[in-house]
């Protein structure tokens, strides 16, 4: 479970999460939505440990932020985060390798070399296993950031927007996988999506943010509606229900 | 099949580096020739091949630490720093020993980088190439300090030594503390890994639960012995730390745990190969390697700054 309290966290004066407060249960998809600046990134951030806790608490699995230890935390929770400018010239191969780092600690075993080639396999990067990130486009380097962190195997995995840059069957294909962590494994994923159909098509639970503050949270289809879109995005899309199910009429 | 290449690559220059000389060792008398060998030739070969190989992974490591190829020790202060602290050594400790040298030396490259990063860390990512320009100027005002006092306490002849690096005064008994500079130097392939990672940024670190402060305060303290040591024992070599890691990441990428063993082994062919140039280039005479390198690498820092947009990070 990850525990939010009463988290307020303020940059340079301004109130960019005002006392939010958050309980999401272990196992399933927990879908973070909000217009630009709402506070998403932020507050996956402080979960993450990238940014230090000003006031309130957080824990994840008993383990609580800013106290436990940092190895322990990596093999509980993995992020990918929304912005990484890296053009590195490393592999995707030794990417991903690196998401096996907290178990072996610079020794691979043969037990991670196996992971890391599943998760190529998985993510469809075998053509791609041996180019340099640098050389790849945006999409295929977003796809070998999303498989680091899924060879990271830990019970928590948060992604900010990973949908970005993917064409439409990669990110089915990507949210069709975390389904099947979700349910088959128990896992529990929190992510941020700017389309309301993903989320309203494979989360359990929507929670949307607005200027710091949690302003709905419940499964998709007592929280999508016409008034979701009015009150936190400001705009006047219609939600039609098709096959039971909440779709943005975009 | 690479490494072999280049081991015998290093292994030819090395022998040049012993045969090249005012003194003809195929005329010499025998008992001279040994000892010309023991003494100067075989010392001199050495201490350039540990130069050469601990520069070049502290400008691998410097160039991890700021996510920025364009930057190595001796350019961006941490050199300018060490001869400072030297400097200051010698005139107030007048009668220091070599190890006491070493070490306020060493924490003085130390302290150099530091502020470096201090400074570089406030400027924009999306301008890489303001990182070694800071440097340079930073690098610069440290140097420029360093003639000031030396001028003042009258010292200017010492601080030539320093200021630009040469091999010809290296003797059995005068350059074992290079063999430190290796050590540190061959010690950060034990933690490869983390520096490879800590290259992606601090955001990724901190997810694969890596000390990211500790890991680059473990990698400044390489930079600032071996540049320390260097100082102390030769003098200053610019450009080996910026060229070599980055014709090394062009070839072999940059994963450290693969690229860290050819860094080493193309700094000690460079500096092997200047020192050469340097025996013969007015012979009898002798060039200081640190003009040839110089001239060398600022030529090739002109060609990465050209193919800059394409290979800054
Ligand atoms: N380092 C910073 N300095 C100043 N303001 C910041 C900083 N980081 C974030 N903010 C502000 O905090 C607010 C929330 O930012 P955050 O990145 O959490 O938004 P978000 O909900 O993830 O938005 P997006 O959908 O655009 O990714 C924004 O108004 C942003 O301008
Ligand atoms: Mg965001």
């Amino acid at each position: 479970m990850i525990e939010i309290e009463n988290v307020t966290h303020r940059i340079a004066g301004r109130t960019i999460l005002s006392d939010v407060s958050l309980e999401l249960e272990k196992g399933g998809i927990v879908a973070l939505v909000g217009p630009n600046g709402a506070g998403k990134s932020t507050l996956l951030s402080l979960v993450a440990r990238l940014l230090p806790l000003q006031s309130g608490g957080i824990q994840v699995d008993g383990l609580r932020i800013g106290v436990a230890a940092d190895d322990v935390l990596a093999r509980t929770l993995a992020i990918l985060p929304q912005e990484l400018n890296v053009a590195s010239r490393l592999t995707v191969r030794d990417l991903v390798g690196f998401g096996r780092y907290p178990y072996h600690k610079g020794r691979p075993t043969s037990e991670d070399t196996a992971l890391v080639a599943h998760a190529l396999t998985l993510f469809d990067l075998d053509d791609l296993a041996e180019r340099q990130l640098e050389t790849l486009s945006g999409g295929q380097r977003q796809r070998a950031f999303v498989a680091m962190a899924y060879v990271q195997d830990t019970e928590y995995l948060l992604l900010d927007e990973p949908l970005n840059n993917l064409d439409i069957g990669t990110s089915r294909a990507l949210m069709e996988q975390l389904r099947n962590l979700a349910e088959t494994r128990n896992r529990t994923i929190v992510i941020v999506l700017h389309d309301i159909n993903y989320a309203a098509a494979y989360a359990d639970r929507i929670v949307a943010l607005k200027a710091g503050q949690v302003v709905a949270d419940g499964p998709p289809d007592q929280v999508v509606d016409d008034g979701l879109l009015r009150r936190v995005f400001g705009t006047d899309a219609r939600v039609s229900l098709i096959d039971g199910r909440p779709v943005v009429l975009v | 099949m690479n490494a072999w290449l280049g081991l015998i690559a290093l292994a030819v220059l090395a022998s040049l580096s012993l045969f090249v000389g005012v003194i003809d060792v195929w005329q010499a008398d025998r008992h001279e020739v040994w000892s010309l060998i023991r003494d100067s030739r075989f010392p001199r070969t050495v201490a350039t091949v540990l130069t050469g190989a601990s520069l070049a992974i502290a400008g691998q490591i410097m160039q991890q630490i700021a996510r920025n190829r364009f930057v190595e020790p001796m350019t961006a202060g941490t050199g300018q720093s060490a001869a400072l602290g030297i400097l200051l050594t010698a005139m107030l400790f007048p009668a220091a020993s070599v190890g006491l040298k070493m070490v306020l030396a060493s924490l003085a490259a130390l302290g150099g980088s530091l502020v470096f990063f201090a400074i570089v860390r406030k400027l924009p990512p999306t301008q890489p190439l303001l990182v070694p320009l800071v440097g340079l100027i930073y690098g610069g005002v440290v140097g420029a300090g360093v003639t000031y006092v030396a001028y003042q306490a009258d010292m200017l002849q010492f601080i030539g030594i320093w200021m630009n690096g040469e091999f010809s005064g290296t003797l059995r008994g005068r350059y074992e503390l290079l063999w430190l500079a290796g050590l540190a130097a061959g010690l950060s392939y034990l933690v490869a890994d983390q520096l490879s990672i800590i290259g992606l940024g601090e955001a990724v670190s901190l997810n694969l639960g890596l000390n990211y402060r500790q890991v680059v305060f473990l990698g400044l303290i390489v930079i600032s012995v071996v540049t320390g040591l260097t100082v102390v024992t030769v003098g200053m070599i610019p450009f080996v730390g910026l060229v070599v890691p980055n014709l090394v990441s062009q070839i072999a990428g940059d994963n450290l745990r693969r690229s860290l063993p050819l860094t080493a082994m193309l700094g000690a062919a460079l500096v092997l190969a200047a020192d050469i140039v340097g025996r013969l280039v007015i012979y009898p005479f002798e060039m200081p390697v640190g003009t040839v390198i110089g001239i060398f690498g600022a030529v090739a820092f002109l060609w990465l700054l050209y193919g800059g947009a394409r290979l800054a990070r």
